[in-house]
């Protein structure tokens, strides 16, 4: 098997792909978005509860979709709990760098969170497969889509 | 049309017969030679847009270098020599559908827009009320058109159901049939499931409601010989690129009295008699569907396409796709946790499939790396996704150039993924 496939399909990502944590409906979501890419049909809605202080108490997932797909909204959903919703959208930014730019160094990104990007990086091995970069960055792309107030996201 | 059925099948599927030699065949197609990812390229996509022949590229290359110029307009010689070639290819595509005469064929730039001039210009003479039926395996490009005719003018859209294994079920069919029913808009052969539609009983069924049938054929007239006047379709689309053929052009056959009725579709040079300001009078059909510049080099390319085929002959490239499709689906029900969708008593060479646990995207990507050209996706036909409550199949379409070979390395590639997912 190729080093790029074993790197793309990391244990990591085959697990959340197969056993996604909060695949639910949260009663409690005061934010939700659909996103869905037209290539493939796979869709994911994103469910998200803030508090009164602004930060994200519970991210959840619904939908189907490949093994990147799902595993990248199975991790989003776990490291958002407990960020601002301005501490989601860096993350959301430096994620997009890391899935897209060969040279990116986890020291130029913006989060504060290092090790939420380091949790990240075992779905970089998209970078090698650019109609794959739109998998793993749906989830992401709902859920800028859900703070937003809603609405329906693309990875158009 | 093939029928895939049987050990018969795939005894005549062998790669060679005395008809039919593949690996001479492979050789018309130079692109076959090219590598991916340091493999043999195993092409199994003809489904969404077959291989080119030589003698299709070299004779689109041949008009650019040497004669080539715009049609119907110009007193040169180049114009008029083009011209003629350009309408011999009417000529050749009329007696590869067996048109009552070549006046019936329309050029369009792809079986979609064949399919939205219909729906365009006959559906001009459609009203609220009325009814149009579509199948459930219809592809995007024969349903959007309806729903957006639906919005203009109110007519009701029916859908005709199959069964669980792909069969079109021509009794449901039947009782749709209202005397409202002006047109049935159904596929010849499903792009997802292969199953080759039941058409000489719809098209008798339609006619007998009064309702005309407009016939999706892009999938068809790859597989087999097709005949217009013995279906006794009204209208009959069909693409080249799916045919060996270049892209941006299409076909649409239409029954003269109603090609004769129906208003232009989009206006401008060549679809015109006279203009003046006050009053624009239209060309007689075909020319009056075709506004602007047609797709003339295309158009060479197709009629080389349709040469080249007929050169092989239908009868020759059904027996080794129907062998190649009995090979491939005794081949792939062999590995545990994927499931072939459509078993249709008659159908073409189109395979798709699911494997258990692993998203057909994933299939895609992981077997590219093995030189492994497959479709996945919804395929354009996400109400027959919904049909069968997945989200997207994985599929292989085979053309005249597949070998048994090709599917053995589809089969290797299909069990390093289970290996890779573990």
């Amino acid at each position: 098997m190729e080093d790029a496939l074993r790197e793309l399909y990391q244990e990591v990502i085959l697990d959340h792909g197969k056993h996604p944590r909060n695949h639910r409906h949260p009663p409690e979501a005061n934010h939700s978005a659909r996103g869905y890419n037209p290539l493939c049909g796979d869709q994911v809605t994103i469910y998200i509860e803030t508090d009164a202080d602004g930060r994200i108490a519970d991210a959840a997932f619904e939908g189907h979709g490949c093994a990147i797909s799902i595993a990248s909204a199975s991790l989003m959903t776990e490291i958002l709990r407990g960020k601002t919703e301005a501490e989601a959208r860096q993350l959301f930014d430096d994620f997009h760098r890391l899935c897209t730019e060969e040279d990116f160094a986890l020291e130029q990104a913006g989060t504060d969170d290092q090790d939420a990007l380091e949790r990240l990086q075992v779905l970089s091995g998209v970078r090698e497969f650019p109609v794959r970069v739109k998998c793993a960055t749906l989830a992401w792309h709902a859920m800028a889509s859900a703070l937003n107030g809603g609405g329906d996201a693309t990875t158009e | 049309m093939a029928a895939a059925s049987g050990a018969a099948a795939i005894a005549a599927g062998s790669n060679s017969t005395l008809a039919f030699d593949v690996e001479r065949v492979r050789e018309d197609f130079p692109i076959l030679k090219q590598e991916v990812y340091g493999k043999p390229l195993v092409y199994l996509d003809s489904g969404a847009s077959a291989q080119k022949p030589t003698a299709v590229i070299d004779a689109m290359r041949e008009v650019q270098e040497t004669c080539y110029a715009n049609v119907h307009r110009g007193a040169y010689y180049f114009s008029q020599h083009l011209t003629d070639r350009y309408e011999s290819v009417r000529k050749t595509v009329a007696g590869f559908l067996n048109a009552g005469s070549d006046q019936e064929v329309v050029i369009t730039r792809s079986v979609t827009e064949a399919i939205n001039l219909v729906a365009y210009s006959f559906g001009a003479g459609l009203s609220a009320g009325d009814e149009v039926i579509v199948t459930e395996m219809e592809h995007h490009a024969n349903i959007v058109p309806w729903q957006l005719l639906r919005d203009r003018t109110g007519i009701v859209l029916k859908v005709a159901p199959i069964d669980d294994d792909g069969n079109f079920l021509l009794d449901a069919y039947e009782a749709l049939l209202t005397p409202r029913t002006r047109l049935v808009a159904v596929t010849h052969v499903s792009n997802v499931l292969g199953t080759v539609t039941p058409l000489k009983e719809i098209i008798r069924l339609a006619h007998e409601a009064g309702a005309k049938v407009l016939v999706d054929g892009a999938q068809a007239v790859v597989h087999g010989k097709v005949d217009v006047q013995d279906l006794d379709a009204d209208f009959y689309g069909f693409t080249g690129h799916k045919l060996y053929g270049p892209t941006a052009i299409g076909v649409l056959y239409g029954k003269a009295d109603l090609l004769k009725e129906m208003p232009p579709f989009q206006g401008g040079g060549d679809m015109i008699r006279s203009v003046s300001f006050a009053e624009t009078t239209y060309a007689d059909p075909p020319l009056r569907f075709e506004a602007g510049t047609p797709p003339i080099v295309e158009a060479i390319g197709l009629g080389a396409a349709i040469d080249y085929v007929n050169a092989i002959g239908h009868e020759a490239i059904a027996a080794h796709e129907a062998g190649l499709l009995a090979y491939a689906t005794q081949r792939l029900q062999q590995i545990e946790g994927l499931r072939i969708y459509g078993s249709a008593k008659e159908k073409a060479a189109i395979l798709s499939f699911t494997m258990e646990g692993i998203h057909p995207h994933d299939i895609g990507t992981i077997i590219d790396r093995e030189g492994v050209a497959i479709r996945v996706g919804h395929h354009c036909a996400q109400p027959l996704m919904q049909r069968f409550g997945v989200p997207a199949t994985a599929r292989a379409s085979f053309g005249l150039y597949n070998t048994r070979a090709e599917v053995d390395a589809l089969a290797r590639a299909l069990e390093k993924v289970k290996e890779l997912f573990g």
